[in-house]
């Protein structure tokens, strides 16, 4: 693993070393070191590029990293994971990718099928960051397609954070809820220059009792462009609630689409959706305690995105 | 120490908020400004921190011309501003506000000293964002401990007790006697409530703009509320604690 690619793993992942237990590290679409542990197996697909995650029922307070880097330009990887989580399973996954172009006018692509089969009664924390690097015009994508089956009882914390460096993104996420499944998202997104970036939420609340909390932060700087799109059914009893919080600067754009449909007369569905510009007397607030206009609204972005 | 000069502020096609106003706070003073609504006070509280610009005048601060320095540069020279309404942010942290107030990272237990001092359980709130599930009074009380922490020679408060219930007021009045034990340190607070006008060492009355009396609270009232006897006046009362 080169120079570029340590750092990347290490910004995506916070490894500095080979971590204890199972991982998967891909770079430049091949899988350079992978291990399984005891109770998380980790084997390849036979049919096309990328990995099954096997967690075995009952694992407890497990962590798996499976971080993928685009070291150089020119690259355009593609990827298929599946996690087949077993029940009453408790783990912490915690993927990334980051993608450097160097000083190149090539571009370079990460795309990321993931698909989370949750068994019953199983836990889920799963971690991605997303991380664009290069001073050349190459554009860097990462466009990540997202999967999650979840039986019943079973809960998933998704934490996605993007906060600099990657031209494009659409993201797409859809997940299918039963009985007291639960999922949670939290989105946290900063854009840049002439980046764009789109979040798609397609969610079908099944079971009774199953919830879902989509929550959005993002900033949108200089000329980028967001679009946030949630789409929650509520098929049955069940709580939905979407939240899309944008603070808009320079020339940012923001867009929140909602789609909440109540298909029960038991459904609970909520969105919530804020965009606007730092507000002035947070700004004045900030100065008043002695900071400068640049630290305020460093420490208020900071704040709003942590 | 703090010196207005013929200070006015004037709004585009309104009226003029405050008319060449005159003023010295002296160094370690604790002066309360009370007046009617629509009198200029909180106007004048914002001109002295610089978030309003004066329209014309001078203010000198220690012997300074701060006319035209920003908020930072007079938050920075040791001037400190109270909210009437604190502001909320989503993400910042109870902790983290007292560390920019007081211009270092605190540990958890130094930054809770601050929150102790203002009545608040601190292990209960230090981690707690400033966001919408913070009450007005929490908030508030959150406000005034960051302008202790920042122990600057002139604290200005804009209506502390806006908000506060009746047990944190009079904790309230504790805080404000406990600051002024500083013989370095000035307190300006913009207050109707007769408790603090109290406790200030002097009263200054401000009426459309214009500052209308300045002295000891016995001299102050009457004039203010055209009346002889305004401690036992419920008239009196009900404006003082409008």
């Amino acid at each position: 693993m080169n120079d570029i690619a340590k750092k990347l793993l290490k910004e995506v992942s916070g490894l500095d070393e080979m971590p204890k237990g199972a991982y998967n590290i891909r770079e430049n679409s091949k899988s350079v070191a992978r291990q399984s542990s005891e109770n998380i197996e980790i084997v390849s697909k036979e049919d096309k590029s990328g990995i099954d995650i096997i967690v075995k029922p009952n694992t407890k307070s497990e962590n798996v990293f499976i971080p993928a880097l685009v070291s150089c330009s020119g690259v355009h990887d593609l990827v298929y994971n599946d996690f087949f989580i077993g029940e009453n399973a408790d783990i912490t996954i915690i993927a990334g990718c980051g993608v450097s172009t160097g000083d190149s006018c090539d571009g370079s692509e990460h795309n990321g099928i993931h698909r989370f089969f949750l068994g019953k009664n199983s836990k889920v924390r799963y971690v991605e960051k997303h991380i664009g690097e290069g001073t050349g015009t190459g554009k860097r994508v990462i466009d990540p397609v997202t999967e999650v089956i979840q039986e019943e009882g079973s809960y998933m914390e998704m934490e996605t954070t993007q906060i600099k460096g990657v031209d494009s993104t659409r993201r797409f996420t859809t997940a299918k809820l039963k009985d007291g499944a639960k999922l949670v998202i939290k989105e946290k997104l900063m854009t840049h220059g002439e980046q764009f970036a789109e979040s798609k939420f397609e969610v079908d609340m099944d079971g009774e009792d199953s919830s879902v909390n989509l929550i959005s932060r993002s900033v949108a700087r200089d000329y980028s462009r967001q679009t946030f799109i949630s789409k929650i059914n509520g098929n049955t009893r069940c709580m939905g609630h979407s939240e899309c919080d944008a603070i808009i600067m320079d020339h940012g754009v923001v867009s929140a689409i909602p789609e909440i449909t109540a298909n029960s007369l038991d459904a609970t569905l909520i969105h919530e959706a804020a965009i606007g510009k730092i507000a002035g007397d947070q700004m004045i607030k900030l100065m008043t305690l002695g900071l400068t206009e640049g630290e305020a609204e460093a420490k208020i972005i900071d704040g709003f995105l942590n | 120490m703090l010196k207005l000069e013929n200070i006015s502020f004037e709004v585009e096609n309104e009226k003029e908020i405050l008319k060449d106003v005159n003023l010295i706070i002296e160094k370690g003073k604790f002066i309360a400004i009370t007046g009617p609504n629509g009198g200029g006070k909180s106007t004048l509280a914002r001109i002295i921190s610089g978030v309003l610009k004066p329209t014309k005048g001078k203010i000198t601060f220690y012997g300074e011309d701060i006319t035209n320095l920003s908020i930072t540069e007079r938050a920075q020279r040791g001037i400190s501003f109270g909210f009437q309404q604190p502001v909320r942010f989503k993400g910042i942290t109870v902790h983290d506000l007292v560390n920019i107030a007081k211009g270092e990272d605190l540990s958890v237990m130094d930054a809770s000293h601050y929150l102790s001092e203002v009545g608040l359980c601190a292990k209960d709130y230090i981690h707690r964002e400033l966001n919408d599930g913070l009450s007005g009074g929490e908030i508030k009380r959150i406000e005034i401990a960051t302008i202790i922490a920042r122990n600057t020679k002139l604290s200005i408060f804009d209506e502390p007790e806006a908000g506060i219930d009746l047990w944190s007021f009079n904790h309230l009045i504790d805080i404000f006697m406990k600051m002024h034990q500083s013989k370095e340190n000035s307190i300006v607070i913009i207050s109707h409530q007769e408790r603090i006008l109290d406790v200030a060492d002097e009263i200054i009355a401000m009426v459309d703009g214009v500052i209308v009396k300045r002295g000891a609270k016995e001299s102050v009232l009457p004039e203010l509320l055209h009346c002889e006897d305004p401690k036992n006046c419920l008239n009196c009362h009900d404006i003082l604690e409008a």
